[in-house]
């Protein structure tokens, strides 16, 4: 509870203005009010301050932020600033590369929307890759069935894999954090035991997968002048607009919206909050499942036995901070985080080293946490300045007396701000 | 010549909206108990806050022991030698009684770490001194309720405190422990400390206090000496005179029972019941009012009615059905209609739309819902206009506006718009005009003396007596989770009310009142 | 039994970085604050140590280990004030910062490896810790005594009581004067040099250099011994050796006849499996600290 202005003790104050402070911080004060209320502006106030201190560590250890700036123009419009030619492979490996962190993205803001912490999308997409990977070597290898065949059933893995986390959430409630990193490392090195069982695998990889079960698409490859994209985008795309669809359009996520914004309004007025969280989670863990197929079919011809993670299922996690959990934003940030991992190859070779990616990724994550903090001291600020507002309308003769139920000075105010009693 | 352990003089304190405490003045003498009472939001719990340094007055002063004091923290008024014991204790579950007592103010041994048996000798020796009987060495979460308290009374007794502040101790207590307390505070008495007693329980303050200062709404109405005052006349100067509001409106005409509360028992957060085998009904085409102080059980019972939280024992029946064991959505669909006490809380969620939250409890079907799952934004919007409509409720963009934007009035005009238009059989308001201004008291008012005409049953849990003596057409008087009196609203005796919401039992009132008339 | 015996000095060589990086845990989450950045922190602390061996190797001699340990402890203990700061000051939400510093600790170590050595990875110092009498690393006298000394302040100084206090039942400590913030604060850099010293045991005494590879959740598993060790030093201890017992017998159990039918996942997989099973077992009686992931309002009574 906000401490009041204190006046000196037998105030005649009511002369003075009743806000807290100068009139030029209080206009500082709006304005910074008003920048944090959109969620957009923050997100790219994030963003931007991420890349700000990415150029500060680089020219830090005395390498030319230029050159960083130079890669990133280049993996996204194919423009080559030093050479001066133009390769459009680029923006199609930024495109390939956006695909999984979109769709992890996907999956860590569906359950966020919902009110959940999926940190479990790495594990989901374990299991949807791992998944993806024996129904291509084992299905019938009838074209175009059989790639679709894969595809559902690593989002079935993936479903299954975050649907448990719910169901053990809402049965037991069990944290849903320590159990997601749990369940990570299980589905990891389960992964690990299943594919190397594979007839014809070794240490490190399967047998080629059949052709018909590959996502590559023929005229993509032609397009982009021999790139990695395949259709795997369109599925990213695909569900982008599904995530949108169900989160606004639908019943089930007017339901998963209104739990996640407020979970005891949410059950007081008839849903079911248990029956939520296993079915945000199942959807959740199907998006990531989804990137794991996209990886396994899309980008390798063979199936992998996972030396290390992949780490798309944490980069999700930032994707889906910075997008704000919303089908475009998530979309767009994909695309931004997907363009800082396909720059990485050209940093490298303009010797900025790439990990650089890595930092701003965490940085941005690190900063979007304390996004949310500048939001809570903002909100107190704004309630000691009622407060004193209060303070000095009581002060003045009559005041209190006309104030007997006490009208709400600020809007939405009805709830106990009065403290106990 | 007097010597006054505490003075208050002139203290105002404000908060957003409301002023809780209005240029109060309270003299505490040296050695005394002194109560403090008063209804809810009379702004005893806030007055008793500043004094010990958790709030800072807007205005006014503080004297100590004759010197003037400035106590900006908890520390600061330890330092003078004052003690709180809080309604919501402050114990560490996980850890021992003398463990409790010494946070913060541990002994140490010769080698720095804590004595803990020097600890637990002291803990005895208070403990034996006031009669507060506890063991050192026990865990707060093995410990009664009563016990517990005694920890909080120790931790005091442990930093030195000459003047205890003891907030509505016995709101928690079996009537036993109610006793007890009241041996512990003679003791302390005797022993020099001055105590000071929020409350609202008259017979407590008829049983140790000497002076009592009561406070309404904010402002100090009087100081008695307690021995020369009546318990009826403690009610009334805690009660006020005047019926604020008038509500028009005819006869009640009752019909059918529409529900019925039977021997029901919740248990509330401490693990304690918090409804005690209370039983009610309430029939069609009548307006039962709750009334009670807060913390007697009211916020469970809505709970366990709107289904958010399971009862241990007893039955609801809604029209003659069992809807005890059924679930939210289940007893929505039989017509039952909750405005919330808490709406930020259980009523609205505050960032979606006004049409979202409108459609909050019926989004699954038709209309609003299509067939295939997707939602029909229109129908959606449509139903919104027609309630904003019906309703007044004025929100800047319409159906899209989102709900935190809207004034508290305007948020509890949706909420009951929201819950009429399920038409249900039983609407059950709690706190509906909490924080609203005069013309949407007016309304709600109105809307809910409507719906009774139409032949549904109300039933309205309010702490404003006010409200609920003018709006009602019965009252039952909720008094430690069960009902402790009921009458007609008609003619009632406001005073005769609120000695029964301050735990006087009707025949004790009757007789104390045949007692008085008799002596003339 | 006997090869159970023969790899018992394996067995404490991984516990002891797990152990040690577990009580930061510990004390973290006891204050209130949960700290899931401990895998990155232990990576920031092995980077550290790997890096200033490397450099002190020649010059320093014998006592280069210790001091790398030294510059591992406080890497960890400077790079968890931004977690301190968010989560305490700010109220920030625990489990995004610490994924945050998570994922930076994936950058930032082999970034400066790119920088210092031209390479992702460290390059490899000539001779890490060396194993004292029974082959035994002198690392476990240092979890030994981490153990012991958390364990001692913790339970028998006022400092401990009023730190539990803090994690228990924040109002209760505020009440009675305890600053909880500041207690906070102190915890969280504990964990983080805790872990930073835990990073730099694990890369001095099982490989010869820092590289991405390097802790390969060995924070979560400490992370999951303090859950299943029900946030006590005695009950983290064993979860500790029980996990790392499981590490060391995935690597070693070729050696063993009796185990070689096993595949090593299965060993691998152990810790992970347990913690989860426990998660759920017990979840009906709360072990947790009862504070823990809340921020400290003082206003809420």
């Amino acid at each position: 509870m906000a401490k009041s202005i204190k006046n000196t003790a037998g105030a005649q104050g009511a002369s003075s203005a009743p806000s807290g402070s100068s009139s030029a911080a209080g206009a500082l004060f709006n304005r910074l009010e008003a920048f944090a209320a959109s969620d957009g502006r923050m997100s790219l106030l994030v963003v931007a301050l991420g890349f700000l201190a990415g150029t500060l560590i680089v020219l830090a250890v005395g390498r030319n932020p230029a050159n960083m700036f130079a890669a990133l123009l280049q993996a996204m419009s194919g423009w080559d600033l030093t050479r001066g030619v133009f390769n459009v492979r680029y923006v199609g490996e930024w495109l390939a590369i956006s695909t999984p962190l979109i769709l992890t993205g996907l999956s860590m803001g569906f359950a966020a929307r919902a009110g959940l912490f999926n940190i479990g999308a790495e594990g989901q997409y374990i299991v949807g890759l791992t998944v993806a990977q024996f129904a291509a070597l084992f299905l019938p290898q009838i074209p175009v069935l059989h790639a679709v065949l894969c595809v559902l059933l690593a989002a079935l893995g993936g479903a299954a894999w975050g649907g448990l986390v719910g169901w053990l959430k809402a049965r037991f409630n069990a944290s849903e954090v320590v159990a997601t990193i749990m369940l990570n490392y299980i589905a990891f090195f389960l992964s690990r035991w299943a594919t190397m069982r594979i007839p014809g695998a070794n240490t490190f990889r399967t047998p080629n997968l059949p052709q018909s079960a590959q996502l590559d698409a023929g005229f993509l490859q032609r397009l982009t002048n021999g790139s990695n994209l395949n259709y795997g985008f369109f599925i990213a795309v695909a569900c982008v607009v599904a995530y949108w669809w169900i989160m606004e359009r639908t019943r089930l996520g007017f339901a998963l919206r209104a739990t996640g914004m407020n979970k005891d309004a949410a059950q007081a007025s008839g849903i079911n909050a248990k029956r939520s969280a296993v079915t945000s989670m199942a959807i959740a863990g199907a998006f990531a499942g989804l990137a794991g197929a996209v990886v396994a079919l899309g980008s390798f011809n063979h199936g992998r036995v996972l030396a290390g993670q992949d780490n798309y299922g944490f980069t999700g996690i930032a994707v889906a901070l910075v997008g704000n959990s919303t089908g475009l934003g998530v979309g767009l940030s994909g695309l931004l985080f997907g363009l800082l991992a396909s720059g990485q190859p050209l940093m490298q070779s303009r010797g900025i080293p790439k990990e650089i990616t890595l930092i701003i990724s965490g940085l941005v994550v690190v900063f979007v946490s304390l996004r949310a903090g500048l939001r809570v001291i903002l909100a107190w600020k704004r309630r000691e300045q009622l407060v004193a507002r209060a303070a000095a309308a009581a002060e003045a003769p009559g005041g209190a007396a006309a104030n007997p139920g006490g009208a709400p000075a600020s809007p939405g105010g009805g709830s106990a701000a009065a403290g106990e009693e | 010549m007097e010597t006054y352990a505490v003075e208050m003089i002139d203290v105002t304190k404000a908060f957003p909206g409301v002023v809780a405490n209005d240029r109060v003045n309270l003299a505490v003498r040296d050695g005394e108990v002194h109560a403090v009472l008063g209804e809810n939001g009379a702004g005893k719990s806030t007055l008793m806050s500043v004094l010990y340094g958790l709030y800072e007055a807007d205005a006014g002063r503080i004297r100590i022991r004759g010197a003037d004091a400035r106590i900006k923290s908890p520390n600061d008024a330890v330092a003078l030698g004052i003690g709180m014991v809080f309604q919501h204790f402050k114990l560490v579950r996980d850890y021992t009684v003398t463990e409790n007592i010494v946070l913060g103010m541990e002994p140490r041994t010769r080698l720095g770490h804590i004595d803990l048996r020097g600890a637990e000798r002291r803990v005895a020796e208070l403990s034996e001194r006031y009669g507060l009987a506890v063991d050192p060495k026990a865990k707060i979460e093995d410990l009664s309720v009563g016990a517990q308290q005694r920890v909080e009374i120790l931790k005091t007794l442990y930093r030195d405190a000459d003047i205890l502040i003891l907030d509505e101790p016995s709101a928690v207590l079996t009537p036993q422990e109610v006793d007890e307390l009241m041996a512990v505070i003679r003791r302390l008495k005797g022993e020099g400390k001055t105590v000071i007693l929020i409350t609202h329980k008259l017979r407590e303050i008829k049983a140790v206090a000497e002076r009592c200062t009561v406070l309404r709404r904010g402002r100090n109405v009087g100081t008695v000496e307690v021995a020369a005052t009546a318990e009826s006349e403690l009610a009334a100067l805690m009660v006020g005179r005047a019926v604020s509001f008038t509500v028009e409106k005819g006869p009640a005409r009752p019909g059918e029972p529409v529900l019925e509360l039977r021997s029901l028992t919740v248990k509330g957060s401490r693990g304690h019941d918090a409804v005690k085998e209370l039983s009610l009904t309430v029939r069609a085409g009548e307006i039962v009012g709750l009334a009670g102080v807060d913390g007697n059980g009211q916020s469970e019972l809505v709970r366990a009615l709107a289904g958010i939280d399971k009862p241990s024992s007893g039955a609801i029946l809604l029209k003659g059905r069992d809807i005890t064991k059924v679930g939210v959505r289940e007893r929505i669909e039989a017509g039952l209609a909750h405005v919330p006490e808490d709406r930020h809380k259980h009523g609205l969620v505050l960032g979606m739309r006004l049409d979202e939250n409108l459609a909050l409890k019926t989004f699954y079907k038709p209309p609003v819902s299509k067939a295939g799952g997707a939602l029909d934004f229109r129908a959606m919007a449509e139903r919104a206009e027609r309630l904003i409509g019906q309703f007044d409720v004025r929100a800047g963009k319409g159906p899209a506006s989102k709900a935190e934007d809207l004034s508290g009035g305007n948020q509890q005009k949706a909420i009951i718009a929201r819950e009429l238009d399920l038409d249900p059989e039983l609407l059950v308001v709690a706190q509906p005009t909490r924080g609203l201004d005069v013309g949407a008291i007016e309304y709600i008012h109105k809307r809910i003396v409507a719906e009774r005409d139409r032949g549904r049953a109300v039933l309205l849990v309010s702490f404003e007596l006010d409200e609920v003596m003018s709006l009602c057409d019965r009252i039952a008087v909720i008094s430690r989770g069960a009902i402790i009196g009921e009458l007609d609203a008609a003619g009632a005796d406001e005073r005769y009310v609120g000695a029964m919401m301050a735990g006087v039992r009707p025949e004790d009132y009757k007789a104390a009142a045949a007692g008085e008339a008799s002596h003339g | 039994m006997r090869d159970l015996i023969l790899i018992l000095p394996s067995v404490l060589m991984m516990a002891a970085p797990i152990l040690i990086a577990a009580m930061g845990g510990l004390v973290s989450e006891r204050a209130g604050v949960s700290n899931i950045a401990l895998e990155g922190l232990m990576g920031i602390g092995a980077f550290t140590a790997a890096t200033a061996h490397y450099f002190m190797e020649a010059g320093a001699g014998p006592a280069s280990v210790w001091l790398a340990l030294a510059f591992g402890l406080l890497a960890g203990m400077a790079v968890s004030l931004i977690h301190a700061f968010a989560s305490v000051s700010l109220g920030a939400d625990q489990v995004i910062s610490g994924t945050g510093i998570n994922l930076l600790a994936i950058g930032v170590p082999v970034f400066l490896s790119q920088i210092i050595f031209r390479m992702e990875r460290t390059q490899p110092f000539r001779i890490g810790m060396m194993p004292g009498p029974g082959g035994v690393y002198p690392t476990a006298y240092v979890a030994l005594a981490v153990v012991l000394l958390t364990w001692y302040l913790l339970y028998k100084r006022p400092l401990g009581l009023r730190l539990r206090a803090c994690g228990e039942h924040p109002q209760a400590a505020a009440g009675a004067g305890v600053d909880v913030k500041a207690m906070r604060y102190g915890a969280v850099l504990a964990s983080g040099a805790l872990a930073g010293l835990a990073g730099g045991c694990l890369v001095l005494t099982q490989t010869i250099q820092y590289t991405q590879n390097t802790i390969n959740g060995a924070g979560f598993i400490a992370l999951a011994a303090v859950s299943f060790g029900r946030w006590l030093p005695k009950g983290v201890t064993g979860a500790s050796l029980l996990f790392g017992g499981a590490v060391a017998l995935a690597i070693y159990m070729v050696n063993v006849e009796s185990l070689r039918r096993l595949p090593p996942e299965f060993f691998s997989v152990l810790p992970y499996l347990i913690t989860l099973v426990t998660l759920v077992a017990f979840s009906g009686k709360d072990w947790a600290p009862q504070a823990i992931g809340k921020a400290f309002d003082k206003g809420r009574s």
